[in-house]
């Protein structure tokens, strides 16, 4: 076949056929994947909270936001999600278990664009057992920043940007449940939301 | 014209790059250890084999003024299509994958085959022109993220072959990229010629 001479007419028929094509295409396969999408992100979320309250099994019973952080209400302690938009490399969210008296029983990092072999190894340095722990402290009784800084945490070595900005967000997570917890004696739920889901 | 030739061609007589310098803002970004590297590289070579494809066959369908715009919306579908298919069914992969994949619309390489080949040969030419580029690419930066991953943290794949005390922090960071790269430009064509 001879190939189509670029005038007008052919240039923008051709133009529109391909740009429907493509938007068909790409509407049909969102289509058929956004609720395995959704429901990943849903598995991910439960094993970040399972992970970080180190509970085999757990029943979200409510969800807060406050400006930005999301408290998830458990019977097992609370998890929060807290982020940081001044990571080495941009975002980065953790997602931050605590017990009953505030203290720091598990972290994920949820959403990272830290530097590999650096930065990145947020995600094993600050666990227990590691130089960086943090399990155990709690942001109510330790100073949580670093210790360049006059904190009690050992900084990841070389990715002292990357620590800022982790402990940034464990005591924006802190906070978060201190003000979760004073609502809660004062019998409030504030604006919860129940999830009626069998978690 | 003979498949192989046309594999090889892409791997080694023409590979992108070592030998095209296409794409440098993905090799040069991505390489931090061979892992990164080599998934980037596969990512790669799935979307060029397609769009290779699909150009070849619409080719004569596309009129010459209007061809880069077609191109470019062809191969942004098809990254859109592989991010949404990979999120949904291959989340390990999505994870450490993730980040990289919008990266691959304006890679050079595949905009770069569509014109130079797939919009001139046949779709079995193209899809081999595809696996070939894709491999070269592949084998490149996988071997520049080794070669980085072992000089800064003293392991290749996650194995350590030395204490990361010893390890230069420079090549995981940007400047330790173009020294790297550099160097394998040099190594390569020493052995070529």
């Amino acid at each position: 076949m001879k190939k189509l001479q670029s005038t007008w007419y052919n240039m923008s028929i051709v133009l529109t056929l391909i740009s429907v094509v493509a938007g068909a295409a790409l509407a049909y396969v969102n289509d058929i994947t956004y609720e395995p999408i959704q429901k990943i992100k849903e598995q991910q979320l439960q094993d970040g909270i399972k992970a970080v309250l180190s509970a085999d099994k757990v029943k979200v019973q409510s969800v807060d936001t406050l400006d930005g952080v999301i408290v998830y209400v458990t019977n097992k302690g609370k998890a929060v999600q807290a982020s940081d938009p001044n990571g080495f490399g941009g975002k980065l969210t953790v997602l931050v278990g605590f017990d009953k008296r505030g203290a720091i029983q598990g972290y994920r990092v949820l959403e990272s664009a830290e530097t590999p072999g650096l930065g990145a190894k947020a995600g094993e340095w600050f666990q227990k057992g590691s130089k960086g722990c943090i399990i155990g402290m709690s942001p109510a009784k330790n100073n949580m920043t670093v210790k360049q800084d006059g904190g009690d945490v050992d900084a990841i070595t070389a990715s002292t940007i990357t620590s800022r900005a982790f402990l940034r967000c464990v005591n924006a997570a802190y906070e978060a449940f201190a003000k979760g917890a004073e609502t809660e004696t004062d019998g409030e739920s504030g604006a919860t939301r129940q999830y009626d889901d069998n978690y | 014209m003979n498949q192989i030739k046309v594999l090889w061609n892409g791997i080694v007589k023409e590979n992108p790059t070592f030998v095209l310098l296409l794409g440098m803002c993905p090799t040069l970004g991505t390489t931090s250890s061979a892992v990164n590297g080599m998934s980037m590289g596969l990512a790669t070579m799935a979307v060029l084999v397609f769009s290779n494809l699909i150009i070849s066959l619409i080719k004569n369908f596309i009129p010459d003024m209007v061809r880069i715009p077609s191109f470019i919306v062809v191969i942004a579908s098809l990254v859109t299509i592989l991010q949404m298919v990979i999120k949904a069914y291959a989340p390990e992969i999505d994870a450490s994958l993730g980040l990289f994949i919008p990266l691959i619309v304006v890679n050079c390489i595949i905009l770069g085959r569509a014109e130079a080949f797939a919009a001139k040969n046949g779709p079995i030419s193209s899809i081999s022109d595809g696996i070939g580029m894709g491999l070269g690419f592949t084998i490149a930066l996988t071997l520049l993220g080794a070669v980085r991953e072992l000089l800064g943290t003293g392991r290749v794949f996650s194995f350590e072959i030395f204490s990361e005390d010893y390890g230069a922090l420079v090549f995981v960071l940007a400047p330790g990229a173009f020294i790297a790269l550099g160097y394998l430009i040099a190594i390569v064509n020493r052995i070529k010629n």
